[in-house]
């Protein structure tokens, strides 16, 4: 038996039926962060009290993906009030009960980060912190697989793929490719069977978008794989995910089983032609994996190293089929552009970057954890408004974005709109989306260190500049950071950057130099006296303990 | 579970498959070439030499040494030519100046990864990288020496390999897996750790799958792999089997 | 089956599921290390000559991907966060004491095979940075002190029942 549009509205209308018959929501928040603070417990806890307290009926407590303000865990949510709560732990259950209807409780409160919660229009985590990630029924009532159902039934593959097109939406993964563009590749590619595959191997350090997005929403990326697989024409979907993020995964696994049960995963979907099944794939711990080659050998079961394109995976992909490769947050951006048009996304945002973004925003600042904003928004408003800016006052020193393959930037930027263009113009990139932010206890070439000490390890080892030429660069950072080194070895960084950037076989060589790039052009002054004074400015490097050992 | 075998993803050069052919030009000549044909080929069939290493003529293509780089007017950045295929009108210049100079630090960094010292080597004047140091001009190395402690094993009765001259061209791997079938060897680890290996990382001589049939030592363009026996500037190395070999073996596939 | 342990059957029926296609390898590898802690190479040959995957990709697998150890771990394990943000809030401080006070770097396992420390890329809890993994749990905000205490909980207890891992033992 096939789902019919009926039946989808059906379980829409019971599930809100249920909610509105509580007169208050308790969410617990119940993604990784919070999670390790043991929010399972306070979960519990409220469940427990509840019922001694004979409130069923008319209070709910519910598990619901992540917050946002990862720091301040375990947080909770109350609905209707909108009151949010940081740090609760168990013994905090009766007062929070007691206080229901009444004023919020001023040592749990979380009106210092009031900013944070209302200066963020919601898309791609419109659910999250919203719905129980592990129940399909809560995702339906939020129009969830509506977008399927418009896509299946009232519009050809060309029509979706032209919603996409008029979005303007570009690759959440790093690149910014055009996503329509890609999709036109792979419908017009002719033979074979097709494949979708989502890139969920997050691999950059200091960002857990994608991470988020699986915990919190995971249905919305199923569906995003499924309009896309409709498109282009495919049939097998895989989902990439890391080995290191088992919660995803157990979301993920539990998501797809239910996508299934109910039917918008299977055949004939909706009583359609379209037959669609998702697979989950785990990543083993190797960032280039990230890249699309690689990803796909590693799919297909190999060791993840890039091979030269083209042919590009649109043409010759996983086992030689075309195959479409989109982030999670691409596809996650799908289900909202098929609802309410690509007219209606392109609104948002800058003229060449629409939309909004989603980043991971982390280091020295008051607010840390997952935030949402639109195009366009300066870097101030995001450290200074919704991040609450730095803790301790400390000077302000640099964001870096764009992970190892991104860079540094610093004040003078401050109030630089962010898109894909702007970031790139001060030497960075968008990245998948992790922002940390740094003040004066950081030390930019220990920065630079610590990011080319990454790529040298995470290189795959195929092609020479990025195997060689990532070891000597760090060598030579090396040197610098323990107080050896020479004013040449700042001509020799920037010559062997150029060479890495230009020389590399895929973006993890060509990207890695960025983090050296940019600082020595903002920092420059940092390097010289790490090399002439033999001092760190921050104070972070070893220098002063390798002289005092002496 | 292969890399793509031809760089436009089908096979051309048939009847129902015709490949297109047009005219480009390589260092202001003017040459024909047909659209499955890479850069490099062209500019082989026509006597214009660009360095390679990696690259083996009847192996699978690779791009992985990055010294093949030419100038193609239009791209963002300098592009292997060994997987870099003909396009109509298209203008390639293998001589410019930042090719050249890239080409003479890729090489550096090649000497500085591991130990290359020629005059203490069973392939000495045989060396394919040698070779290239010469034609490249490379006096001396700007990187410092990283020379890790490599191993060398000499448990196989009739060869050694030594991976202090390994380069990780991937060589004997291709001609083991696509010639011989056999797949003794791969790479094991990743970056800068990376080393070849033969089954479980095992002695060579304690390989269950090694036919002992040499054709990687053969292909081998540097000391790295060699017969026993043989002295300082003694090993030389016969590649002539290779093109026979590729043909044959089609052959019989068919 | 190398052995009559009853986790092959486990692994054996990740290869099935999989259709026994050589494609399976990185999915087959995942479970042997969830039911048997590392990867052996009896581990490695049997999964090779099942999926009919030549010797030596199998080892070059199992060593180009982190997640994979080819050694035992300790009764215990540590891995610290090494992602940015834990970076920049003290994570290389926790690695430098455990280093001068325990004796271990990452990936090694100390001498009496009680305590193994890791690294992780990025465990994604940046907002918790730095974030340390005791024993399967995520624990936030972390000191060099913290860590340390508990690693000598660990070394001082007498050595303990080894918790089975998945699979070693009848469920219920």
């Amino acid at each position: 038996m096939t789902l019919s549009i009926e039946d989808l509205e059906g379980i829409a209308r019971i599930e809100k039926d249920k909610r509105e018959s509580f007169t208050y929501q308790i969410n617990v928040c119940v993604a990784a962060g919070c999670l390790s603070c043991q929010s399972g417990v306070l979960k519990e806890a409220f469940e427990k009290e509840v019922s001694r307290r004979g409130w069923e009926n008319w209070c709910s407590v519910k598990g619901v993906g992540c917050l946002g303000l990862c720091a301040a865990g375990p947080l909770i949510s109350i609905q209707p009030d909108g009151t949010y709560y940081r740090g609760v732990g168990a013994p905090d259950v009766s007062e929070i009960l007691e206080s229901l209807g009444g004023a919020p409780i001023p040592r749990l409160d979380c009106a210092s980060s009031r900013p944070f919660f209302e200066q963020q229009p919601k898309i791609v985590l419109e659910n999250s912190g919203r719905i129980d990630p592990e129940r399909i029924e809560d995702y339906i009532a939020e129009d969830g697989y509506k977008a399927l159902y418009n896509a299946l039934r009232m519009m050809r593959p060309s029509e979706v793929i032209e919603q996409v097109l008029a979005s303007g939406l570009r690759g959440r993964g790093g690149a910014g490719f055009p996503t329509g563009v890609k999709w036109t590749a792979v419908a017009k590619a002719s033979n074979g069977n097709k494949f979708v595959v989502c890139n969920a191997d997050e691999g950059d350090p200091g960002a857990f978008m994608d991470r988020s997005i699986l915990e919190s929403d995971p249905h919305r990326v199923i569906e995003g794989m499924a309009v896309a697989a409709y498109a282009v024409g495919a049939n097998t979907g895989f989902i990439y995910v890391r080995a290191e993020y088992p919660l995803a995964v157990q979301r993920v696994r539990t998501a797809i089983s239910q996508a299934r049960h109910l039917g918008v995963l299977g055949n004939n979907v909706f009583n359609s032609q379209f037959s669609f099944d998702i697979n989950v794939r785990l990543g083993a711990g190797a960032f280039v994996c990230g890249e699309e080659t690689a990803l796909i050998a590693s799919i297909e079961g190999r060791g993840g190293r890039p091979r030269p394109r083209p042919p590009f995976p649109a043409e010759f992909g996983l086992w030689g089929q075309p195959t479409l490769i989109n982030n999670v947050e691409t596809f996650a951006n799908i289900p909202p552009i098929i609802r309410k048009g690509g007219k209606w996304f392109a609104t948002i945002g800058t003229e060449k970057s629409k939309g909004t973004k989603v980043f991971a925003l982390a280091g020295r600042v008051n607010n840390t954890g997952l935030i949402e904003v639109p195009m366009g928004t300066t870097l101030r408003e995001i450290v200074f408004q919704i991040g609450g800016g730095i803790p301790g006052d400390r000077a302000f020193k640099a964001v870096q974005t764009g992970g190892p393959s991104g860079g540094c930037i610093p004040e003078q930027f401050l109030d630089m709109a962010v898109d894909y263009e702007s970031l790139a113009s001060v030497g960075s990139i968008m990245g998948s989306g992790g922002l940390i932010v740094m003040d004066d206890t950081s030390c930019m070439v220990d920065v630079a260190h610590f990011f080319m000490e990454f790529c040298m390890s995470e290189s795959c080892g195929k092609c020479v500049p990025c195997r060689v030429g990532t070891s000597q660069i760090y060598h030579l950072l090396n040197r610098i950071t323990k107080g050896e080194g020479k004013l040449s070895d700042l001509d020799m960084l920037e010559d062997l950057s150029d060479l890495l950037k230009n020389t590399s076989l895929c973006g993890l060589g060509q990207t890695a130099p960025n983090p050296i790039m940019s600082t020595l052009r903002y920092f420059r002054d940092e390097y010289v006296a790490h090399i002439e004074e033999k001092r760190c400015p921050a104070e972070a490097c070893k220098i002063h303990e390798a002289r005092e050992a002496v | 579970m292969k890399e793509p075998t031809s760089l436009t993803g089908k096979k051309l050069g048939n009847d129902a498959n015709p490949a297109r052919i047009f005219t480009m030009t390589i260092d202001n000549r003017l040459l024909t070439a047909r659209e499955d044909e890479t850069v490099l080929s062209v500019a082989r069939q026509n006597g214009i030499y660009i360095p390679t290493l990696c690259h083996m003529e009847g192996l699978s293509l690779r791009g992985a040494c990055r010294l093949c780089i030419v100038d193609v007017k239009g791209a963002p950045r300098v592009l292997p030519s060994c997987v870099t295929l003909a396009r109509q009108d298209m203008e390639v210049v293998t001589n410019s100046d930042r090719v050249i100079e890239y080409r003479r630090k890729i090489l550096e960094l090649i000497f500085s990864e591991r130990n290359h010292v020629c005059s203490v080597c069973v392939s000495n004047g045989h060396c394919d990288l040698q070779a290239l140091a010469t034609e490249l001009g490379m006096t001396h190395v700007r990187y410092d020496y990283l020379y890790p402690k490599q191993l060398v094993d000499a448990s196989h009765p009739r060869f050694s390999v030594d991976h202090n001259r390994c380069v990780l061209c991937m060589r004997c791997v291709r001609v083991c897996d696509e010639i011989e079938g056999a797949h003794t060897w791969d790479i094991m680890g990743r970056g800068i750790t990376s080393r070849v290996i033969t089954d479980l990382n095992q002695p060579w001589g304690s390989s269950e799958t090694c036919t002992g049939c040499g054709k990687c030592v053969q292909v081998c363009p540097t000391g790295a792999l060699s017969e026993k026996g043989k002295s300082v500037a003694e090993m030389t190395k016969r590649r002539q089997f290779l093109p026979y070999l590729q043909m044959m073996r089609g052959e019989g596939r068919k | 089956m190398p052995t009559e342990d009853k986790r092959w059957r486990l692994v054996n029926r990740t290869m099935r599921l999989h259709g026994n296609q050589p494609h399976a390898l990185i999915e087959t590898l995942h479970s042997v290390q969830e039911y048997f802690g590392f990867l052996d190479p009896d581990a490695l040959k049997y999964v090779a000559n099942s999926l009919r995957v030549p010797l030596s990709v199998v080892y070059g697998v199992a060593t180009f991907y982190s997640y994979f150890t080819l050694q035992p771990p300790g009764e215990h394990t540590c891995v610290v966060c090494k992602g940015t943000a834990c970076y920049i809030s003290g994570a290389s401080g926790i690695l430098g004491s455990i280093a001068k006070k325990v004796g271990i770097a990452p990936g090694e396992t100390t001498p009496d095979g009680k305590v193994s420390l890791l690294t992780a890329r990025c465990l994604g809890s940046c907002g918790l940075a730095p974030a340390v993994v005791l024993d399967g749990q995520v624990c936030g905000k972390m000191t060099p002190t913290a860590v340390l205490d508990r690693m000598e909980v660990w070394r001082n207890e007498e050595t303990s029942e080894r918790v089975p891992l998945r699979g070693e033992v009848d469920e219920p």
